[in-house]
């Protein structure tokens, strides 16, 4: 039985192998990439789908859409639980490695105030940059282990860094290369593609259901979701990573996910990053 | 080492009001890890928070607590400048005490 289900499923890919290959015949300039306009459209969703929510609000996820839950956050941000982290953080990025330099000295501005700059596309590396991949670079670079990429000490270091660039506007750039822009694409694609055995693209919960419960949990909104990373999650007891964040949901939709900081993350990660241009930093956040 | 204790106290009138928040594991024993152990418990047994070296709240905590506990509560009496002190004990005797300002 699983056997015929699997080869149902080989059927069906081929099948939409062969209509994905079909695509580019009929191509027109519709279909030619251009992320100005992909912003343009994306935000008019959400602020037409939610006229009463102020632009702004947006990096706030759930809390902008659930007036009770909004409530509770306000007060829960007075004594927030990712302080600790903050703390932590700050102390990683001044602790001399042993060849006596620091984490900060790796960053412009000694990593304060920067995180709206990121990711980047580095056109020297031909990929795209995140601000986890920079600290495991720096790490790396200077003979350090570097750290794991969904919590503990990434998400503090992290955490430090958006505290200190809250109400920055996110400015991500697409430089003139060709790389640059398949990059975007390919996050765009990767976004938009259903998968897993419950067959949810990113875009299932997070642009066509925003503001819906899942279970107990209201879900956010896609613009303005990375604003607000790292988040210190009541669920996880603990802080997490945008890393963190793709993986557990891959998972939740049963899917497999892929490796942290793998190439099409940090590609999703660029065009999420990109759409929400405008907005400014909120992280560190806290989630139910 | 910092603290593992955050504390912001504010008087209104004649009551203060205390938020405070810990951090700690809060390990119930009860979990195992990823490889398959169990993770022996670890827990603040009490806390106690004193108001000019009076106890104004006393908490006696078990493992079906949340790992950094907060808590919220308020007292009668005690004003802006005054010292108020918390400290924590756990099941292991590891201990930890933050002595604050009422703002």
């Amino acid at each position: 039985m699983t056997m015929r289900k699997r080869s149902g499923a080989v059927l069906a890919g081929l099948a939409m192998a062969v209509t994905l290959l079909a695509v580019p015949a009929v191509a027109t300039a519709a279909d030619t990439p251009n992320p100005p306009a992909d912003l343009k459209a994306f935000q008019k969703y959400f602020k037409d789908k939610f006229p009463k929510v102020k632009f702004e609000d947006f990096v706030n996820g759930p809390y902008s859409m659930d007036e009770g839950l909004y409530k509770q956050w306000k007060e829960k941000e007075e004594f927030p639980p990712y302080e600790f982290a903050l703390d932590l953080g700050k102390e990683l990025m001044a602790k001399p490695f042993k060849n006596g330099k620091t984490l900060a000295d790796c960053f412009p501005n000694k990593g304060i105030g920067i995180r709206q700059d990121y990711p980047y596309f580095d056109t020297k590396q031909g990929k795209v940059i995140t601000l986890e991949l920079a600290v495991n670079q720096c790490l790396e670079a200077n003979g350090e282990q570097p750290y794991s990429y969904v919590k503990d000490e990434m998400a503090a270091v992290t955490a430090y860094m958006a505290y200190t660039s809250r109400g920055k506007i996110f400015d991500v750039k697409i430089p003139d290369d060709p790389r640059a822009l398949a990059a975007y694409e390919n996050g765009k694609r990767y976004f938009y593609t259903r998968r897993g055995q419950l067959n949810f693209s990113c875009a299932t919960c997070h642009v066509q259901s925003p503001g819906e419960r899942i279970r107990a949990e209201v879900l956010a909104p896609a613009l303005g979701i990375l604003n607000a990373m790292p988040i210190y999650r009541s669920e996880w007891s603990g802080m997490g990573t945008i890393s963190r964040r793709f993986t557990s949901c891959n998972s939740q939709v049963r899917s497999v996910p892929l490796k942290p900081q793998d190439e099409e993350y940090r590609d999703l990660e660029y065009y999420l990053s990109y759409v929400s241009n405008g907005l400014p930093i909120s992280g560190p956040g806290a989630r139910p | 080492m910092a603290s593992t204790i955050r504390v912001r106290a504010t008087s209104s009138g004649d009551s203060t009001e205390v938020q405070a928040l810990i951090q700690h594991p809060m390990d119930s024993g009860y979990v195992k890890d990823a490889k398959g152990q169990l993770i022996p418990p670890h827990f603040i047994q009490q806390v106690v928070i004193e108001h000019d070296g009076k106890p104004v709240f006393i908490a006696d905590w078990g493992p079906a607590v949340s790992k950094d506990p907060y808590l919220k509560f308020a007292f009668k009496g005690g004003k802006k400048g005054d010292d108020l002190k918390v400290s924590w004990t756990d099941n292991k005797g590891a201990s930890d005490t933050l002595t604050a300002k009422i703002q």
